[in-house]
């Protein structure tokens, strides 16, 4: 484990978090922290946890009965697990593998998360606009904001999806795999809008491409089997990695 | 006979034998439909809708009190039956997904659809016409109600669980509550499923005689009252096909016609609203002359 560097604020914390799908134990004592304002990685085979991890920041799973959580995750200070829940799901956002836009116009699916605040009137239309410039849509749809989310192409509407999130302004935002139904080209734009997103908000992305997550994120760890085997800076993992196992995983002996 | 050829001719066989199956059931489909369009066409008449039944054996007249209070019943039963039944197949996609209890109900519910109707009109007969003393077209209506209920609960939840769980968990990530996923995301993505549903139980209940012969029964007299007894146009074609006069049964063809007909058409708008894109053409055509943008 690498020590945190003293310029580095953590924001969230894991600390020997458990995680069970009923008797099934999906994660094994996971410590790590996820610095703030950084892109941190997750990466490994399928089925190693790396999305069940992620879907633990915003407790996810309590969706689903039968998951149950053993161990902390800190939100600043605070345990995730104390926190009312919608108050966690508006601090930690969440983009998912494909595209989710709402049944609904475009304007009402970034205003979805502001509206369920009470945010109204011309701060609802200033916000909706400003997450949509963040998130590099605006120019392509601001003359067809009552057009249906549908008529979007799944690049945009995985835009359309992070404005919808980056909207509320949330702390930290997880995606799980969000290139992974995208063409190419969706996919360098998505890139390069995380990278821009990270200098307001902490970033946690779960990825299958490990291209993706040397290109993109400061941090990354790799699981393997429930455990988080090795939690490095991507530069480190990549090039000269602690464990066998992730050397072996990175120069694609194996996964 | 090579083996292959043996198998090509029983494959045409049983192609043919399904065939004609299908035709069996076919032909008399529209051997049925065609003798109503026939007979039924030949008797319309305006008076049918708007004159009053004239004294048995004395030609004439029309079916108003029938119309008035067909339509009557079956409003009110949509009214009764369509809330309940969407709040039900709701709490079944929901909420009651993970109880054993409700999962149970859902069977139950299931069973229902198959229940004879007039097992429910026995029910409500018992329930509120005995204790008033006398049949009443609110009965009618309750009955029809229980009919279409378990038809509209189980569309609702049927397409509420078509609705991805992904489009819920990202409603649910934005910080939404469980009632607002459900109210403002998941019925919303299912309401042409649920509306389709809604159609198809109306269409259902307004071809029923069973359940209204012991719930509201008939009436010769226009009313308005749900106390009284009320005139259904299924109850009063029973009654004149049974009876003597000629023109009781070519009234009965007319009515039928007019009946079966609107049921069509419902069903028609059902299919219609759940593959809306047939319309998409239709819907272009009208957008390119108003000159407004879609939404």
């Amino acid at each position: 484990m690498v020590e945190p560097q003293t310029a580095l604020k953590t924001r969230m914390e894991v600390k020997n978090l458990n995680f069970y799908y009923g008797s099934n134990q999906a994660l094994k004592n996971i410590n790590m922290p996820i610095y703030d304002r950084k892109v941190t990685a997750l990466i490994g085979p399928s089925g190693c946890g790396k999305t069940t991890l992620l879907r633990c920041f915003n407790r996810m799973h309590d969706l689903y009965p039968a998951n149950k959580y053993e161990g902390e995750i800190l939100l600043g200070s605070e345990s995730i697990f104390n926190m009312d829940i919608i108050d966690l799901r508006s601090k930690v956002g969440m983009v998912f593998q494909k595209p989710t836009p709402f049944p609904m116009s475009i304007f009402d699916n970034v205003a979805f998360g502001l509206s369920l605040k009470g945010i109204k009137g011309t701060e609802l239309k200033d916000r909706v606009e400003k997450a949509l410039k963040d998130s590099a849509l605006w120019e392509e749809v601001k003359d067809r904001l009552k057009d249906s989310a549908f008529s979007l192409s799944g690049g945009q509407q995985q835009r359309l999806c992070i404005a919808r999130a980056i909207a509320v302004e949330p702390e930290v935002l997880l995606f799980d795999e969000p290139t992974s139904a995208l063409d190419p080209i969706s996919t360098a734009k998505i890139e390069e809008l995380i990278v821009e997103l990270k200098r307001k908000i902490t970033i946690v992305i779960v990825t299958h491409n490990m291209q993706q997550a040397a290109r993109i994120s400061d941090y990354t760890g790799f699981m393997y089997l429930g455990e988080l085997i090795e939690f490095n800076p991507t530069e480190k993992i990549f090039t000269k990695p602690d464990k066998k196992l992730t050397e072996e995983y990175v120069t694609g002996r194996f996964g | 006979m090579s083996r292959k050829t043996r198998r090509k001719l029983f494959s045409n066989f049983m192609l043919f034998v399904s065939f004609l199956t299908a035709a069996y059931g076919i032909f008399w489909l529209f051997w049925i439909l065609g003798s109503l369009f026939i007979n039924g066409f030949k008797y319309l008449s305006p008076e049918l809708v708007y004159l009053d039944p004239t004294p048995p054996g004395e030609e004439g007249g029309g079916l108003r009190p029938a119309f008035v209070g067909h339509l009557i019943i079956t409003s009110l039963a949509t009214i009764i039956g369509v809330p309940i039944g969407i709040m039900a197949g709701i709490y079944f996609a929901e909420y009651g997904r993970n109880s054993k209890f409700f999962m149970t109900l859902r069977q139950i519910t299931d069973i229902m659809v198959s229940t004879p109707s007039i097992l429910m009109g026995a029910v409500v007969y018992a329930v509120l016409v005995r204790p008033v003393g006398h049949f009443n077209g609110f009965s009618g209506a309750v009955a029809l109600a229980l009919l279409m209920l378990p038809v509209i609960a189980i569309t609702t939840d049927e397409m509420l669980k078509l609705v991805p769980k992904e489009m819920r968990e990202a409603a649910y990530a934005l910080g939404a509550y469980r009632w607002q996923v459900i109210k403002n995301v998941v019925m919303r993505a299912a309401k042409v499923g649920i509306l389709t549903g809604v159609i198809l139980g109306v269409a259902r209940i307004a071809g029923e005689t069973a359940p209204l012969l012991f719930t509201s029964f008939n009436n010769n007299v226009l009313t308005f009252d749900l106390g009284d007894p009320m005139a259904s146009l299924t109850v009063t074609m029973f009654n004149y096909v049974m009876g003597p006069y000629h023109y009781w049964h070519q009234q009965s063809w007319a009515a039928a016609f007019i009946l079966t007909m609107s049921v069509l058409l419902l069903s028609i708008l059902a299919r219609v609203l759940l593959h809306r894109n047939l319309l998409e053409p239709l819907f272009y055509i009208v957008r390119s002359i108003t000159g407004k943008k879609g939404g």
